[in-house]
Parts: C-alpha cells; sequence; structure tokens
C-alpha cells in the first residue's frame, strides 16, 4: 500500500512526471530552435517559467464561472498523470494493468482537450470560446487516427491489455518493425492531441490570442502548461510502448536509460514534424485526417491482419 | 490553380543541415559587432575648431545640439543624447569640420541627467 | 440572415498578436465564417504633415524619413524629389544612381521582412527565422553604405550626403550572390511547400476589375494582372536606364502576391548590379538655397509597397507651406474589406498581411478650413468623397461609379 502510494506520488508518479515533462519540453525547444539556426533555451528555462507562473497573480474575468474556470487544469494535470500507471515502461509490466487498460489510457489522453474546451468555453471571452470550440473540433479529427494505430498494434498482439502486449514482442522480436505505418500515423496524430505542428489551430496565436488559454494566468496557467508537458511525456510513452517495444528485459538501470533514449527520440521527432510545415486550417485538418491519416491506418490494420493470419498461425 | 510539384516538409533537408551549424545568434554582451566606419553614432565635439556660426543649431531636427559662448573664441556644446536622433545633419553644416560621428552605440543610461553633454575646451569634459 | 447561428462581434486590434500596428479591423463573425469588416484607422496618427509645416526644408527630410521605418527612403526621395522639382535643381546622375541603389536595396530588405512575417501569420515561424536571418545580410550592406540600418539619411536636397567607394562595391555583389541563392531557395519553399499553398491559394481573391475599381495599388495590384509599377510608367531617379521587367501575376489571390514579391525579389537583384555596375561619376550633389522659391509640385515613387504620392507647397520663405502624404495602405485597405467577404476568420490575419500594410504611413488627418464660414473642421472620408463627386461633376466628369464595390 505505501509502496503503491510512494510510486503514485514519487517514482513513476507526480514528481518524477513533473521532472522528466520540464526536460522534455526543454528538449523540444532546444531542437526547435537549433533547428532554425537559433541558440534556443538554457535548461533551466521551462522550471523558471513555472516558477515564475506560480508567483503572479491570477486574473479570473467576472463572467467567468470561477469553479470550473479553476477546476478545469487540475483535472487536465490528474488525467495525464493517472495514464502513466498503465503504460509499461522499462519492463513488461505496468505499475497498474489489467485488460483493456489501451483504451483506458487513451481515454485519460483524451481528457485533458475536453479540459482546455471547458477552461476556454467557461472563461466567457471571445476569444477562448473560439479556441475551445476548435479544440473539440479537432479533436473529432485526430482521435480516430490515433486508436486505429494503438489499435493495429494491439491486434497483432492478440490482445488490449499494454502490458500484455510488451510480453508479446518480448516473445517475437522484430514484430515491431511491421508497425512502422502505424507509428507515422500515430506520431502525427499526437500532434494533434498535444495542439503542435500543423496543428496547433485552438491556439493559434496570430488569430485568436491563445485560444482557450487566453484568460488564464498565475497558478492555473502554470498547472495547464504542466498538465501539457506532461501530456507530451505520456503520449510519447504510449507510443514508445506500443510501437517500439524492444529492450523491454533488459534490467532497472538499462532499461530505465533505454526508455529515455525513446521518448527523448519521439519528442526530437515530434519537433521536426513542427518545424517544417505551416498551420492548417480547421476545416483542412478535418479533410487531411479523415481523407489521409484514416484510409493509411486502415491499409496498417489490412498489413497485420494478413501477418496475423499468415505468419502466426 | 495549377502548381509544379509539392512536397509536403520542403524544408526538412534544409532544417536537418542547419541543425549542425552553429546558431546564427551574436550571444551580446559577451560577444561584439564592431560598427562599420560611416556609423552614425555618438557624436564628438571638437571644442578648438568650432566659430560659434550655429549652423549646426538651426539645421538640427529635433534641436539636440545648442553651442553656448564660453568667452570670445571659446564654445561649448552642450548635446541633448536623448533628443538626437544620430543623422549627423549637424556633422555635414558644420564649415569647419568641429563635429564628427563615432561608432559608439552603447548609450544607455539608467540617470537621465547623464544624457546631457557639455563639452568643452576645458581641461575636463563636464557631464 | 437566418436565426439559426448568432453574428458575434469579435474585436481585431487596436491590440492583436496578428496586427504590427494598431488599426481596428471589427469583424461579424457567424461561427467561424466572415460576414462583414469594419475598419477603423487613425491610431498611429502623429501629425506629421503638420509639423513638417513648422521645420525647414533640410530639417523636413529627416522628419518624413521617419514616417515608417520599413519605407524611410520612399519617403525622403519622394519629398526631397518634390522640393528639387520646385526649386528646378538638377541633380547630378551619380546621386540618382546611388538613390536607385539604395532603394533597390530597400525594396530587397522590405520584401525579405513581409515573407517572414506572412510565414508567422500562417504558423510557419521556420521561414520567418530564416529570412530575417537573410535579411540581416542586406542591412549590414545598408549600414555600410549610409551609416545607420534603418532610417538610412542618404538623401538631402540636392542630392546624396555620402559616397560609395570601391570596396564598397565589392561587399554588394558578394551579398547580391548570397541572397539570390537564398530567394532563389525560399520560391522553392513558398511555391512547393503543401501547407504553405493550402494557406495561400484561393484567400483573399481579387478580381482584376476589383482591383481597378478599388484603387489598389503595388504588389497587391499586381497579382491581379494590372501592370502599373511607377518605375515603368512614370521613370524617376535612374529608373529610366534600368532594364528590368514589371512583375504581374493573375493567380488574384495572397500565393500570387507572395509570388510577385519573390520575383520582384530578383528583378532588384538584376537592376542593383547595373546601378553598380554603371555607376557614373561626378559629384554626388549640388548646393541648394535654403528657400525654396513659390510652387508647388507632385512626386511620385514605387515604394515596395505600392505608390507613394507626396505633394508639396513652398511659399518662398525655408519652410514648407503643405506637404501632404498619400501611403499606399491607404490605397489597398478598401481592398482588404473586399477580400475579407465569406471567407474564415483563420484567413484575416494573411489577407491583412498580404497586402504589407503600413499604417504608419497610412495614417493623415483631413481638416477643412472653410473660407466662408471663418471655421475649421473635420470631414468624414463618405463626406469627403461625395462632395469631391460634386466638385467633378460641375466641371463635367463623372467619377461615382469609381471605387464602391458592395463591400
Amino acid at each position: 500500500m505505501l509502496n503503491n502510494l510512494l510510486a503514485i506520488l514519487l517514482f513513476p508518479g507526480f514528481l518524477f512526471l513533473s521532472i522528466f515533462g520540464l526536460v522534455a519540453e526543454y528538449a523540444d525547444r532546444k531542437i526547435y530552435a537549433r533547428l532554425q539556426n537559433r541558440v534556443g533555451p538554457p535548461i533551466f528555462q521551462p522550471l523558471a517559467d513555472f516558477i515564475k507562473l506560480i508567483a503572479k497573480e491570477e486574473i479570473i474575468p467576472t463572467d467567468a464561472n470561477p469553479t470550473m474556470f479553476k477546476l478545469a487544469p487540475l483535472f487536465a494535470l490528474t488525467a495525464v498523470v493517472t495514464a502513466i500507471f498503465n503504460i509499461p515502461l522499462w519492463n513488461t509490466g505496468a505499475l497498474f494493468s489489467f485488460t483493456g487498460d489501451a483504451i483506458v489510457v487513451l481515454y485519460l489522453l483524451t481528457l485533458p482537450t475536453l479540459c482546455f474546451f471547458i477552461g476556454g468555453w467557461y472563461s466567457s471571452s471571445l476569444f477562448a470560446r473560439i479556441g475551445s470550440v476548435r479544440a473539440v473540433t479537432a479533436l473529432f479529427s485526430y482521435e480516430v487516427p490515433l486508436f486505429i494505430g494503438v489499435l493495429s498494434s494491439a491486434m497483432l498482439a492478440d490482445s488490449w491489455s499494454l502490458s500484455e502486449m510488451a510480453v508479446f514482442y518480448e516473445k517475437h522480436p522484430w514484430f515491431w518493425l511491421f508497425n512502422l505505418l502505424g507509428f507515422g500515423i500515430a506520431l502525427t496524430a499526437l500532434l494533434g492531441k498535444l495542439e503542435k505542428g500543423p496543428f496547433d489551430i485552438p491556439e493559434a496565436e496570430t488569430e485568436i490570442v491563445a485560444g482557450g488559454f487566453t484568460e488564464y494566468s498565475g497558478r492555473f496557467l502554470a498547472i495547464l502548461r504542466m498538465a501539457i508537458d506532461i501530456e507530451m511525456v505520456v503520449g510519447a510513452s504510449l507510443l514508445a510502448a506500443v510501437f517500439l517495444p524492444f529492450g523491454l528485459n533488459s534490467g532497472p538501470v538499462l532499461g530505465f536509460i533505454l526508455y529515455v533514449v525513446k521518448v527523448f527520440f519521439i519528442v526530437a521527432l515530434l519537433s521536426l514534424m513542427r518545424t517544417i510545415v505551416a498551420r492548417l486550417r480547421i476545416d483542412q485538418m478535418i479533410e487531411f485526417c479523415w481523407k489521409y491519416l484514416v484510409p493509411l491506418g486502415m491499409v496498417q490494420l489490412l498489413i497485420n491482419f494478413i501477418i496475423k493470419g499468415v505468419i502466426l498461425q | 490553380m495549377k502548381f509544379g510539384h509539392t512536397r509536403l516538409g520542403k524544408m526538412a533537408v534544409e532544417v536537418l543541415k542547419t541543425f549542425f551549424q552553429k546558431p546564427n545568434t551574436v550571444l551580446y554582451p559577451a560577444e561584439k559587432i564592431e560598427m562599420p566606419e560611416k556609423f552614425r553614432g555618438k557624436l564628438k565635439f571638437y571644442p578648438e575648431k568650432c566659430i560659434g556660426c550655429q549652423l549646426c543649431v538651426k539645421d538640427c531636427p529635433s534641436n539636440a545640439i545648442k553651442i553656448k559662448k564660453l568667452a570670445n573664441g571659446k564654445f561649448e556644446a552642450e548635446i541633448d543624447l536623448d533628443k538626437c536622433i544620430y543623422c549627423a545633419q549637424c556633422v555635414d553644416s558644420c564649415p569647419r569640420k568641429a563635429l564628427e560621428a563615432t561608432k559608439d552605440v552603447e548609450l544607455a543610461q539608467l540617470d537621465s541627467k547623464k544624457l546631457k553633454i557639455f563639452i568643452n575646451a576645458g581641461p575636463q569634459e563636464k557631464t | 440572415m437566418s436565426e439559426e447561428e448568432k453574428e458575434f462581434r469579435i474585436p481585431i486590434g487596436p491590440q492583436h498578436p496578428a496586427l504590427k500596428e494598431p488599426v481596428s479591423f471589427s469583424l461579424a463573425l457567424r461561427g467561424e465564417k466572415i460576414m462583414g469588416v469594419d475598419v477603423r484607422l487613425g491610431y498611429n496618427h502623429r501629425g506629421i504633415e503638420k509639423a513638417c509645416e513648422e521645420r525647414t526644408y533640410i530639417q523636413d527630410v529627416y522628419l518624413v524619413e521617419r514616417i515608417c521605418g520599413i519605407c524611410s527612403h520612399a519617403h525622403s526621395t519622394c519629398f526631397v524629389q518634390a522640393v528639387e522639382e520646385i526649386a528646378g535643381l538638377e541633380v547630378p546622375k551619380r546621386a540618382l544612381y546611388i538613390r536607385t541603389l539604395i532603394g533597390e536595396l530597400e525594396r530587397v530588405h522590405s520584401h525579405l521582412l513581409w515573407l517572414g512575417v506572412a510565414a508567422h501569420e500562417i504558423g510557419f515561424d521556420t521561414l520567418l527565422m530564416f529570412t530575417w536571418r537573410d535579411r540581416e545580410v542586406v542591412m549590414d550592406i545598408l549600414a555600410l553604405l549610409t551609416g545607420n540600418r534603418v532610417n538610412y539619411g542618404i538623401n538631402t536636397i540636392g542630392g546624396v550626403r555620402r559616397d560609395i567607394r570601391g570596396e564598397d562595391i565589392k561587399e554588394i555583389l558578394k551579398a547580391t550572390d548570397i541572397l539570390e541563392d537564398r530567394t532563389k531557395y525560399y520560391i522553392e519553399v513558398a511555391t512547393q511547400e503543401t501547407t504553405v499553398i493550402n494557406r495561400l491559394s484561393g484567400v483573399g481573391i481579387l478580381s482584376h476589375e476589383d482591383a481597378l475599381k478599388l484603387g489598389a495599388v503595388g504588389p497587391t495590384a499586381r497579382a491581379s494582372n494590372v501592370a502599373r509599377d511607377i518605375r515603368k510608367d512614370d521613370p524617376y531617379a535612374a529608373y529610366g536606364e534600368m532594364d528590368f521587367q514589371v512583375i504581374t501575376d493573375d493567380h488574384n489571390d495572397v500565393y500570387g502576391r507572395a509570388v510577385v514579391r519573390l520575383k520582384e525579389l530578383l528583378e532588384s537583384y538584376k537592376m542593383i548590379r547595373q546601378a553598380v555596375g554603371n555607376l557614373p561619376e561626378g559629384p554626388i550633389a549640388v548646393k541648394a538655397p535654403r528657400k525654396i522659391p513659390a510652387g508647388e509640385a507632385v512626386s511620385r515613387y514605387e515604394a515596395p509597397r505600392g505608390e507613394d504620392m507626396h505633394y508639396v507647397k513652398s511659399n518662398g520663405t525655408d519652410k514648407p507651406e503643405r506637404v501632404k502624404v498619400r501611403a499606399p495602405t491607404l490605397a489597398n485597405v478598401q481592398a482588404v474589406r473586399h477580400m475579407l467577404r465569406d471567407r474564415y476568420l483563420a484567413d484575416m490575419p494573411i489577407v491583412v498581411a498580404a497586402i504589407d500594410p503600413c499604417f504608419s504611413c497610412t495614417d493623415r488627418l483631413i481638416s477643412i478650413d472653410r473660407q466662408d464660414k471663418n471655421t475649421t473642421e473635420v470631414i468624414e472620408w463618405q463626406a469627403l468623397r461625395a462632395y469631391s463627386i460634386e466638385w467633378y461633376k460641375k466641371r463635367g466628369i463623372d467619377f461615382s461609379k469609381l471605387g464602391r464595390s458592395n463591400a
């Protein structure tokens, strides 16, 4: 019992995720800057931003609903921290695993977007409302490709539990190479979930100031940004567990290092992808996701069907 | 609407090449850039050459320079560094070349009184 | 207006991250679609025209230059050309070539700046960083030649103030080669990158007839196949002896405007090389009198944003009697209202950025001195327009069909 509590609060729970989230944000910003021939922030910059935001005054608009306005960031943070416990990180067993926990993790990762919608809507500012509506509209475009990507890998392993998938891929090494198309699709969909890259429409700075986050300041903005950073780490961990499940039984130290390398690799890919494209309009994003990503997902599913039928029988 | 061949992520190659190059940023104030020859920075006044014709005062677009007569043949210039627009029109208007534009650009001060400088031929430059 | 979706007004400006300068666009939105636009200008009004009347001509050269930071040489040259015409001064050829050279270098810097800003408005920050990094090359050359990176102060009444030496010419040619390589790469990126084409094409459509009716100038008009360029139509400085093409495009949208500006960059490099290669020997200025004789003159200049017009009236003293500035953005702002109808909110920043707005240039005030009633009043744009149509009707010309679309 005490073991579990320490795991939830410290490692690999809240404290570890916070630090890892800040370091991942630094890596993302540094890579983004270096790709653009700039210097980029120093390593303590995300921590400095966090401390500065906590020290500032919160301003809640008069027309806003104070309860929802304050609770939305907290719910987002809780949801992403809860999701990490079902993902196998550096060995084939997650902290808590049960059948169908892949779906639970995907559901928990959807909650932050809904919390951003609620926070933006109840801010009752025009820009925030437009931003929050855009966030939910985008949700309808990238959720399905993400699900299909994770589903294709789960289908090959014949299980809905992430830990059992990890055990399967350990027994059949190199089978994760069949899922590379799904990896690409899930990576693009993850860009949409994290509101980065060509899909940062809900937070388009040049159009609607800051979207759903416009009215947030002080502590709540600090919690929101922490939730976004941790969402990036958890999303990358999910992708690492589903699509790069190799070396999971290499022992505690090597396994941990391998896990960190995998997460930074995915973060680097995300940074590269958001550097080389412009922002899409919301209607273009819906068109792109449904016209290109979903059919590619179907192709990946078909490939995995064939492999399951032919090779594994 | 006809376009040639299109590519997604056209800048990828260039961007990856840039990743391994030195950043283009100059790390000021650790590194400083030298201003070119003709750069119009802070003014320099030679009191011994001034004849007090006041042409520089007349031509200054922002009334930044004033010439005061201290004694016969001795003049003092009062330059407001915050009014000056560093156009160097006074440098061109002076018939005796008593004014010169230097390359000094680091003129920020915490005390606004320090931005008014007096230059005369006395033993020290009063600020 | 249907009752299903309510319309609400969203204020873009005066303070907004999309705008580089204060201006108020009040958009009526239904969902993401723009139903109407209301424009209010005037936030950048500084009283420059009045200030010009209280300063001598030589002081006014520097004041007029500071109307805008990006097209400063345009305003300064336009003013100085008007004054030189009134005074009947014959500017030496070398000075004309140097003015042209600095004018083209300014066009390069302005178009590279525009490309970066347009990329930022569509969320493509990488292109912003790259183009502004390359713009530093031009700024360094301008600092080398004139003594400052913006507000060059190279013009004086009767010629230019600084000469160009042999080693400067070598630097100019080196920089032009580097920039030409980079510009060709940016043309490739702008015309081949899928997301950029998606955001820029089909947006901000202005047909050829509408461009003529609404009086668009500069690259905004040239992208709708209106071949108007003051450098060819009414050559000034050394443009009469330069060999270049007027770039037009028939896409009629923001993509066309981007293509026009990028191709104009290549023409500018050609002109810079010609100016440097054919630089005639001689003095760089003639002595100008302090008191300009009475007269009036209109001078036009092709600024990077379009046609810039200055009107100067002198009365024999050393201060002008009236200076009037008509900046190109004023002519293009009406086109923005027309272009934004029935488009999405996400297109607003790029459509406004596509006319390359410079509201510092634009904000002027019209005040009418009624000589019969001895009062001064401030008149609204519509009333002034109606008055001028009446004035011309009495003289037999009917302008009432011009310039009004159903916006």
